[in-house]
C-alpha cells in the first residue's frame, strides 16, 4: 500500500492552489472520487495483513475528512474572494447627500408658544383658546375696563363694527372659560392679539400667552414663585426676577415682572437699555370685580393672572433683533429655527 | 410726567441721590423713565453787562462791545442781533469752557481776533447754555442779577429733569405736591407745603356761577382779576421750572396756570373777563352746539360733553380746552380765573373722541384732588399779581354734588392671606396713615379707613392691599411654588392634536409661516371670490393692504410664496394654521384652518434628482398622510370639485364618510397665477381643523393564521371612469375576506385604444378561520369582472 501522508500533503497543496471552483471539483474527483487516490487506497486495504487493516483504514478515513474539510474551506475562501471582487466593483461615494425631502420647521412663534405651553402643562395648566373677533364686553367690560377708562387709550383697538373688536389681549378667553365653568381654574391662553399700532417695535398683530389660576387661598407669593419659576424654566437660567407695582384694570395688586438681562447678565447693554433689567411680564391678583362678573364666588376663591408677549420672549431667547421679520416669512430666516 | 429735582426739593429733600430716588419710585410703582441734565456742562460763565456797542469796521453783522463783569471791562466781538447797551447777559470770559452747539464738543474760550479786532470772551445765547434747542439772540438776564455772579448758581443749572411713566391710576402724582407726598411716605419723612400768602381783596366784582350739571361738576371756583399788564414777562425762574417740566413759556397767564398745574396738579383756565356775557353756567352741551377751541379747531358738541358756558354760548370744553373767542389776548385787561373739580367720569374719554389730549384732560380723567381748588386759585392769584399786577376780587364758589367720602374696610387676615406674608396690624396701620388714610373705625380684626380726597383708585379692600404691598415692598414678599391643587389631565386619544399634524407636515418638508390675519381686499377677492357681504372689514385699518379679515389662509400663503419667490426661493413647501373669518348674516364665523402651498420641484435640488415638478399627487400624498393620523383613512373621499383658488380640472374636495367637508386640495388656478405673475406648479390645500382632528381609538383584531391569496387583474376601461368608482365596485363584489385592494398600474399609450386606459389591481383575501380554496377565489374574481364589465364596460386584459 502506498504511503498516505505524501499523497495527503500533495492533495492539500493542490487544493490550496486551486484557483476556482471547477479545479477544486476536479481535485475532489481526483482524490475522493470513485477512482480517486484515496478510494484506491481503501481498495488496497485488502492487501494488508488483517491485523493492520483497521488502523490503516482509520488513517485513510481521517485523511479523507481532512481533504473534505480543506476543499470546503477553500471553496468558501474562493467564494469570498469572488464576492469581494464583485463588492469592490459596487463601491459608492458615501459622502454624497441622501435623497428625499429636507425637513421643514415650525415658526419661531409656534416654537415659543409650544415651549411655554409645555412648561405650564407639566404643572397641570390647561390650554384654552377663544375667538379673535371679540365683543367689547369680553375684551373690556368683563375685565374691569369700562368705555371711558383711560386704559382703553393704551389698547389702540381695531374695530370691526361698533361693539365688536379684534381682541387686544387673550384675557377674554379666561373670562369665557370662567363663565362656562366652576373653580378651580388653572389655564393658559396662547394666541394672536391685535393693536392698531405699527412701527419699528410694534406690529399690528402679535401673540400673547396669558395664564390664570383661581383656587382657594391663592397668594401674591404664589404668583411671584410661578412667574419666577416660569422665567427660569423658559430661559434655563436662574437670572434674578424683580416685581414692581404697576397697574392693570383687571388685577389688584398688579405687578410688572422684570428679569435680569439675559444678554449682559444684568451689567447693562443695548438690549436692556443699560438698565440691566428687561420688562417681560405683567401680572397680578385677579381683581375681585373681574371674578364676580364671571360668576366666581370671591368669598371662597381668589386667583392670579399673568401675561407675556411671545415675540419678545422669542427675541430674547433666539437673538431675533427685528420684530417685523417674524411676519415677513422669509424662508431663509425661518430655516434658522429648523 | 417730567419734573425738576430742584423744584421737588423745595417741597421735600429725598436725602438720597437722584438714581436711588428713581429706583425707589420705580419699585413703588412710579416707573422711572430717565434723567437728563437741564443745561450744558459749561463752566466759568458769569453775569455780564453790555456797556457800549460799536459797529465792527470790517464786518456788517458783527459789533464790538465792551462788557463789564463788575470788576473789569472787556472788549468782546458779538454777532447777536439783540445786543444793546445796558442789557445783562451770560458772559463767558477767557478760560471759560462751553459746549459748542450741534457738535457737542467742549471749547475753551481764549482771547482771539475776529476779523482783525480783539475779542476777550463771548456773550452767550440760551442755545449755547443748552437751555433751548435754538436761539436767535443773547439770553437776556434780569436787571437785578449781580454782575460777575456765576450763571450756573444763579439759574440753579446743576439741576436735572426726571421723567416718570405714571400708570393711569396714579393721577395724584401728576404734580410736585403729589410726588412730594409719595416720596415722604417712601423715605419716612414729612414734606413741606410752600406757604401761600393771603390774597387781599381789592375789588368786590363777582361773576355769577351756576352749576346745572351737578354730578359732572361738583365744584367750580372763579375770581376776577382786574387791570393786569400783559406786557410783563414771566420771571426767568418760572420759565426755567416750566422748561424743566417740558412746558414752553407762552405768556404770564398761561405760564402761571401751567405752573399751578405742575406744582399742585390742578388744571386751571383764564378767560378774558370782558368777553364773557352775564355769568358762568356749567352744563352739558346742546346737540350740535359748536365751539371754536383755542387750538383753532371747531368742534361739534353733543349732550355727553360738559361745557363751561356764559349766558349766551359754550365758552370752553370743560376740563379739556378753552374757547378761542373768550381767550386771553395781549389786549386783555381783566381776567376771570377758573379753578374747578370735574368728575373723572365726566371727562374720561371725551378728549379722545375729538382726537385731543391735553394736560388738563389727562389729569381730570385720572382724578384731581377735589379739596384743592381754593388753595390752587389763591396760589395762581398770588403768582399772577406778582408778575402782571392787577387787583384781585373775591372767590366765587359754586358747588354741585361733591363726591361722598369713600371709606374702605380691611381685615388683617385678608391682607396676609392675599399677599402670603405676616404683616403685623401696627404696620398696616402705620403704612395707611402715612399714605394719608384716616381711621374711621378699628377692631382687633381690622379697620375701616377714609380715603384721601386725592386718591381715586381706592374703593375696595384689594386696593388697600396693593397699597400695603407697594409700600412694604413687592421684593420683600416671599416666593412660593404656586402649584396649588393638581389633577391628572384628560387627553382625548381619539382626537388628533394640532401639534401632531404640524409635526407631520414639518417632517414632510413643510415650513410653517405666520401671516397677518388682515389682508389686501383685492388679493382676497382674487383668491377666494368671497362675496363682499361675507367679508369682514376693519373700521380703522393700519393701511388698505391690511384692511379685511382673511376668509381663507390661502392669500397669506400666496403672499409668502411671492415674497420668497422674489428672493430666488421658488421651491417652497409652506403651511399655516389659524382662524379665518366670514360674515354670515349677523353672525361672525371664525373657523380654524390648516392650509399649505407647495411649488416648484418635487425634491430639493440634488445630484441624483430628476428635477421633476410637483404634481397633484405629491400634495395629495402629503394630505393622505395627514388624514392617516386620524386612523380613519378608508372613510375619506376625494371628489372632483371646484374651488375659487384652484384649477378646475385639478381640484378635489375631501369629505368623510358622513359627507362632512374636510377641505380642498388642488393646483393653483392658472388664471390667478398669471394675474399675480407667479411661477408654475403651485399646489394648495385648505383643510378644516375640527374635521381633521376627528380620529379614533384603535381596536385590535385577532390576526388570521391562514394564508393570504393574492390575484392581480388588469382591465381596459374608459378614461372617464375614475379609479375611486372602480375600487368601490370591486370592493362591493370581492367578498368579506378582501383584506387589501390597491391599484398598482395605470397605463395609457400605444398598446391601448385612444380614450381608454389600462388599470391593474391587486387583490388580497384572507379568511380568519380557514384557508380559502382556489375555486372560491375564482368565483369571486368572476363576479368582480362581470360587475366591472356591466357597470363600466371594462375589458379584462390577458
Amino acid at each position: 500500500m502506498a504511503e498516505i501522508d505524501p499523497v495527503l500533503a500533495q492533495a492539500l497543496q493542490e487544493i490550496n492552489d486551486a484557483g476556482d471552483e471547477a479545479s477544486l471539483d476536479s481535485l475532489r474527483v481526483k482524490y475522493l472520487g470513485k477512482k480517486g487516490s484515496f478510494t484506491e487506497l481503501l481498495k488496497s486495504l485488502g492487501k494488508l495483513e488483517p491485523e493492520k487493516r483497521p488502523a490503516a483504514g482509520e488513517s485513510i478515513n481521517i485523511a479523507k475528512r481532512k481533504l473534505q474539510e480543506a476543499i470546503e474551506i477553500r471553496k468558501k475562501s474562493l467564494l469570498r474572494a469572488s464576492l469581494d471582487e464583485k463588492l469592490q466593483a459596487e463601491k459608492i461615494d458615501v459622502t454624497l447627500p441622501g435623497r428625499g425631502q429636507n425637513k421643514g420647521g415650525l415658526h419661531p412663534i409656534s416654537i415659543t408658544i409650544d415651549r411655554i405651553t409645555d412648561i405650564f402643562s407639566s404643572s397641570g395648566y390647561e390650554v384654552a383658546v377663544g375667538p379673535e373677533i371679540e365683543d367689547e364686553y369680553h375684551n373690556f367690560e368683563a375685565l374691569n375696563i369700562p368705555a371711558h377708562h383711560p386704559a382703553r387709550a393704551m389698547h389702540d383697538t381695531f374695530y370691526v363694527r361698533p361693539g365688536t373688536v379684534l381682541r387686544t389681549h387673550t384675557s377674554p378667553v379666561q373670562v369665557r372659560v370662567m363663565e362656562g365653568g366652576s373653580p378651580p381654574f388653572k389655564m393658559i391662553c396662547p394666541g394672536r392679539v391685535y393693536r392698531c399700532d405699527s412701527d419699528l417695535t410694534h406690529t399690528p398683530m402679535f401673540h400673547q400667552v396669558e395664564g390664570l389660576l383661581v383656587d382657594e387661598r391663592v397668594t401674591f407669593a404664589d404668583l411671584k414663585g410661578t412667574v419666577e419659576d416660569f422665567l427660569h424654566a423658559f430661559f434655563e437660567e436662574e437670572m434674578p426676577v424683580r416685581f414692581r407695582p404697576s397697574y392693570f384694570p383687571f388685577t389688584e395688586p398688579s405687578a410688572e415682572a422684570d428679569m435680569g438681562c439675559v444678554s449682559c447678565s444684568g451689567k447693562g447693554c443695548r438690549i436692556c437699555s443699560h438698565t440691566g433689567w428687561l420688562e417681560v411680564m405683567g401680572c397680578g391678583m385677579v381683581h375681585p370685580h373681574v371674578l364676580e362678573l364671571s360668576g366666581v364666588d370671591t368669598s371662597k376663591y381668589n386667583g392670579f393672572a399673568f401675561g407675556v408677549g411671545v415675540e419678545r420672549l422669542a427675541m430674547l431667547r433666539y437673538d431675533v433683533s427685528d420684530l417685523r421679520t417674524y411676519f415677513e416669512n422669509d424662508i431663509r430666516f425661518l430655516k434658522q429655527f429648523n | 410726567m417730567i419734573f425738576s429735582e430742584e423744584w421737588l426739593k423745595e417741597w421735600i429733600d429725598p436725602k438720597i441721590g437722584a438714581d436711588a430716588l428713581m429706583d425707589r419710585l420705580t419699585m413703588a410703582g412710579l416707573e422711572a423713565d430717565g434723567i437728563s441734565a437741564v443745561a450744558n456742562d459749561f463752566t466759568g460763565i458769569i453775569v455780564g453787562e453790555v456797556l457800549s456797542v460799536q459797529p465792527h469796521s470790517d464786518a456788517k453783522k458783527l459789533q464790538v462791545c465792551s462788557v463789564s463783569d463788575g470788576d473789569n471791562v472787556y472788549q468782546v466781538v458779538c454777532g447777536a442781533p439783540n445786543v444793546r447797551v445796558g442789557m445783562k447777559s451770560p458772559f463767558a470770559k477767557t478760560g471759560a469752557e462751553i459746549i459748542v452747539p450741534k457738535s457737542n464738543k467742549p471749547l475753551k474760550i481764549e482771547a482771539t481776533k475776529i476779523r482783525g479786532i480783539e475779542s476777550n470772551g463771548m456773550l452767550c445765547s440760551a442755545e449755547e447754555l443748552g437751555l433751548e434747542e435754538k436761539s436767535d439772540g443773547l439770553l437776556e438776564l434780569p436787571k437785578f442779577f449781580s454782575l460777575g455772579e456765576d450763571i450756573r448758581k444763579l439759574l440753579k443749572l446743576d439741576d436735572i429733569s426726571m421723567e416718570l411713566d405714571l400708570t393711569p391710576n396714579r393721577g395724584d402724582c401728576l404734580g410736585i405736591r403729589g410726588l412730594a407726598r409719595e416720596i415722604a411716605v417712601l423715605t419716612r419723612q414729612d414734606y413741606k407745603e410752600p406757604s401761600v400768602s393771603k390774597i387781599t381783596q381789592q375789588h368786590s366784582n363777582e361773576l355769577p356761577i351756576k352749576i346745572t350739571a351737578k354730578d359732572q361738576c361738583p365744584r367750580y371756583l372763579g375770581r376776577i382779576i382786574k387791570n393786569i399788564d400783559l406786557n410783563a414777562a414771566s420771571p426767568l425762574w418760572m420759565q426755567e421750572r416750566l422748561r424743566r417740566s417740558g412746558l414752553r413759556s407762552i405768556d404770564p397767564i398761561v405760564d402761571v396756570t401751567n405752573y399751578v398745574l405742575m406744582e399742585l396738579g390742578q388744571p386751571m383756565h383764564a378767560f378774558d373777563y370782558s368777553k364773557l356775557a352775564g355769568g358762568i353756567e356749567v352744563r352739558m352741551a346742546q346737540d350740535n352746539e359748536k365751539l371754536l377751541l383755542l387750538d383753532g379747531k371747531e368742534v361739534n358738541l353733543d349732550p355727553n360733553i360738559l361745557v363751561i358756558a356764559d349766558h349766551e354760548k359754550a365758552v370752553a370744553m370743560a376740563g379739556v380746552m378753552g374757547g378761542m373767542e373768550t381767550a386771553v389776548s395781549a389786549k386783555t385787561k381783566d381776567v376771570f380765573l377758573e379753578c374747578a373739580f370735574f368728575s373723572p367720569l365726566a371727562i374720561a374719554g371725551k378728549a379722545r373722541t375729538f382726537g385731543m389730549h391735553t394736560d388738563a384732560s389727562h389729569r381730570y380723567e385720572r382724578g384731581v384732588d377735589y379739596k384743592l381748588q381754593k388753595t390752587a386759585i389763591d396760589r395762581a392769584t398770588e403768582l399772577l399779581l406778582d408778575i402782571v399786577g392787577g387787583e384781585a376780587g373775591p372767590i366765587t364758589e359754586a358747588v354741585g354734588n361733591l363726591p361722598e367720602t369713600v371709606s374702605v374696610s380691611l381685615t388683617y387676615a385678608k391682607v396676609n392671606s392675599v399677599l402670603g406674608i405676616d404683616m403685623p396690624s401696627e404696620e398696616v396701620r402705620d403704612i395707611l396713615l402715612r399714605l394719608g388714610f384716616s381711621v374711621a373705625d378699628e377692631s382687633d380684626d381690622g379697620m375701616r379707613v377714609i380715603v384721601p380726597s386725592y386718591r381715586f383708585d381706592i374703593s375696595i379692600e384689594a386696593d388697600l392691599i396693593e397699597e400695603l404691598a407697594r409700600i412694604f415692598g413687592y421684593d420683600k414678599i416671599p416666593k412660593t411654588s404656586g402649584l396649588m391643587r393638581q389633577s391628572l389631565d384628560f387627553k382625548p386619544e381619539g382626537e388628533v392634536p394640532i401639534r401632531r399634524m404640524c409635526d407631520l407636515l414639518v417632517d414632510l418638508g413643510y415650513q410653517e409661516v405666520v401671516t397677518y390675519s388682515f389682508v389686501d381686499p383685492g388679493h382676497l377677492r382674487l383668491l377666494t371670490k368671497s362675496p363682499d357681504a361675507q367679508v369682514i372689514n376693519l373700521q380703522n385699518p393700519i393701511s388698505e393692504e391690511m384692511s379685511v379679515m382673511r376668509s381663507s389662509l390661502l392669500p397669506g400663503l400666496v403672499s409668502a410664496y411671492q415674497y420668497n419667490a422674489n428672493r430666488q426661493q421658488e421651491r417652497l413647501r409652506l403651511f399655516e394654521s389659524g382662524l379665518v373669518f366670514s360674515q354670515k348674516g349677523e353672525v361672525v364665523v371664525q373657523t380654524a384652518k390648516l392650509s399649505g402651498l407647495i411649488s416648484g420641484e418635487r425634491y430639493p435640488k440634488n445630484w441624483n434628482n430628476n428635477s421633476k415638478l410637483n404634481d397633484f399627487y405629491d400634495i395629495k400624498g402629503d394630505i393622505e398622510m395627514l388624514l392617516d393620523l386620524r386612523r380613519l383613512k378608508s372613510s375619506v373621499k376625494f371628489l372632483d370639485a371646484e374651488h375659487p383658488s384652484m384649477h378646475p380640472g385639478q381640484c378635489a374636495k375631501i369629505t368623510d364618510s358622513e359627507c362632512n367637508e374636510i377641505g380642498h386640495i388642488g393646483a393653483l388656478d392658472p388664471f390667478i397665477s398669471q394675474e399675480l405673475g407667479l411661477g408654475e406648479s403651485i399646489f394648495l390645500f385648505e383643510l378644516t381643523l375640527s374635521e381633521l382632528q376627528k380620529g379614533s381609538i384603535p381596536r385590535a383584531k385577532l390576526l388570521s393564521k391562514y394564508p393570504e391569496v393574492t390575484r392581480d387583474l388588469a382591465f381596459v376601461i374608459d378614461d372617464s371612469v375614475v379609479s375611486a368608482d372602480i375600487l368601490e365596485n370591486v370592493r362591493l363584489n370581492a367578498g368579506d375576506c378582501l383584506v387589501d385592494l390597491r391599484i398598482f398600474d395605470v397605463y395609457q399609450g400605444d398598446a391601448i385604444e385612444k380614450g381608454k386606459k389600462s388599470i391593474a389591481l391587486g387583490l388580497t383575501w384572507q379568511d380568519p378561520s380557514r384557508t380559502l380554496s382556489d375555486e372560491e377565489v375564482n368565483t369571486i374574481i368572476s363576479s368582480c369582472v362581470k360587475a366591472l364589465q356591466e357597470q363600466f364596460n371594462a375589458k379584462l386584459r390577458n
